[in-house]
């Protein structure tokens, strides 16, 4: 296996509505950005990948439009994967890992604005048994819920309390969207959104964008004082029918967590991208995680959810807190679908 | 790059509805469930580990292994397992007022279906508790035939 980092990373700021920028406004800043703060020269990074979805953007082949954020002459080599861009980044590391490339430009956008995200999220399911029935994102993750209080795996009050964290530790991100301090007690004193979800449990609507350069071996160490190491990445999938699954439990989260080798060191930080708050909780036992690891010091995807890029953000976040010093070791976690029906899993090391 | 607008000048927008009609086949499996519940009749398939899916799929999701040639009709009453009130239905609801989505184990079944329950008021949910489908006036093969699962009580 090749030694491959994260060399640099960046974001956009993430608001409710990006209503005058379009993507590639949106891309370019932070594409320019990164690639600077790479300091590999920009003709010298071997491959492309990001991930979006035109179901989102609400237009066809957005993903095209998107590399003009880049920039195609001369000619890159480029690809594009219908899903977050930590899948993207997945995709770039295989491409590294093969010796085809020793650099790679990762990125991913998503203006969940655009459209009803809930009902636009349906469109993943099942389309003849479930996606007539209209199941939005909300409900369905509703389901998830009930499912881990009536096991016993957490409480609605466990669920305020990830929720009230999580936006207290957003108020020192300033990218992140909703930070504020909340008090659980009072989180619980509000109605129902869908029963057993309040408002809380649930993640603002989110525009924005995350770019990364990674590198293999000295490619990486010549252009970066303090790469961040890929230890491990791995990620697995369930069943697209809800009733099939256990969904108090997340196996596909415990069976990459253990391909990547959470386990194999001691965890400073995890950022899990976790849409819900329940899931947090289902995250952290799938991934056993001791209570002393600090969970998603960014704010995470309760703080700021654009969807297609708040995964690749936790892996751009935790690599933060490793360049930064914070941490040695962490753990980086992104999910696609429904009830987190797919997850990958990412070690990082300093 | 800085927006050009001016501060305060939020831009204009306009509606833009993308829609993408089409036809799939079903396949040997959904079809024959589909067919089912046109003649009111619920049926599952069974995995070659013995267990019966529904909804039927084509492979075992635990195995990926074809699951056999071997329906089995369940139901039509279930057991609610999980469940999300919902409490102001959206457009693309099936139901105009307030009711619970479901995972309903159906009797026979080894996996829950998803659909929705109609039992009026919150206070009328419990995991656990026992429904029964209310069949749609038309049935044509499609997941809509079970306009929604009632409380066996109620029923």
């Amino acid at each position: 296996m090749r030694d491959v980092a994260v060399i640099a990373y960046a974001q956009t700021p993430n608001v409710r509505t990006e209503r005058t920028r379009n993507e590639v406004e949106m891309l370019m800043p932070i594409i320019d950005e990164v690639v600077q703060k790479s300091g590999v020269p920009r003709q010298e990074i071997g491959f492309t990948c990001s991930g979006s979805s035109d179901y989102i953007a609400g237009q066809c082949f957005s993903f095209v439009m998107a590399v003009d954020a880049v920039g195609a002459w001369p000619p890159i080599m480029e690809s594009h994967v219908e899903m977050d861009g930590a899948w993207a980044l997945y995709e770039a590391w295989i491409k590294i890992q093969c010796g085809e490339v020793d650099s790679a430009l990762v990125f991913s956008f998503g203006r969940s604005s655009m459209g009803e995200t809930a009902e636009t999220l349906t469109l993943q399911t099942d389309p003849y048994t479930m996606a007539p029935l209209g199941p939005d994102a909300i409900s369905m993750a509703a389901l998830q819920a009930r499912s881990g209080l009536d096991a016993g795996v957490f409480s609605e009050r466990d669920m305020a309390e990830v929720a009230a964290r999580s936006r207290r530790d957003a108020l020192s991100n300033p990218e992140a969207q909703l930070a504020g301090e909340f008090d659980p007690e009072a989180l619980l004193k509000s109605p129902y959104l869908v029963s057993p979800l309040r408002a809380h449990d649930c993640p603002p609507i989110s525009d924005g964008a995350a770019a990364m350069v990674i590198a293999a071996d000295d490619t990486a160490r010549n252009a970066c004082d303090k790469p961040v190491w890929i230890r491990g990445i791995d990620h697995r999938l369930e069943t697209h029918q809800l009733g099939s699954r256990d969904l108090a439990r997340s196996p596909s989260t415990a069976l990459a967590g253990e391909k990547a080798g959470v386990g194999q060191g001691k965890v400073d930080i995890a950022e899990l991208h976790a849409p819900f708050s329940h899931q947090e909780l289902i995250l952290k036992q799938a991934l056993g995680l001791d209570d002393d690891v600090r969970i998603n010091p960014s704010g995470g995807a309760l703080a700021a959810n654009p969807i297609m890029s708040a995964g690749l953000a936790r892996i751009g976040e935790a690599s933060r807190q490793i360049a930064g010093g914070a941490a040695q070791r962490a753990v980086a976690h992104a999910t696609s679908g429904p009830c987190l029906q797919q997850n990958l899993v990412c070690v990082l090391e300093g | 790059m800085a927006s050009t607008r001016p501060p305060g000048d939020d831009g204009l927008s306009a509606p833009h509805i993308l829609e993408y009609a089409y036809k799939r086949s079903l396949g040997k499996v959904l079809s024959r469930f589909f067919t089912g519940l046109r003649d009111k009749r619920i049926e599952g398939v069974r995995t070659r580990s013995g267990r019966v899916l529904v909804p039927p799929s084509e492979y075992d999701p635990e195995t990926g292994e074809s699951t056999l040639d071997d329906f089995v009709e369940v139901g039509p009453g279930g057991v609610v397992k999980s469940w999300a009130w919902v409490g102001a239905p959206r457009k693309s609801h099936p139901l105009a007022h307030p009711f619970a989505f479901a995972l309903i184990e159906l009797e026979g079944a080894d996996t829950a279906l998803m659909h929705v329950v109609d039992s009026g008021d919150e206070s009328a949910m419990k995991t656990g508790m026992r429904v029964v489908p209310r069949w749609s006036d038309e049935t044509v093969g499609r997941i809509q035939d079970i306009a929604a699962f009632i409380p066996e009580a109620s029923a």
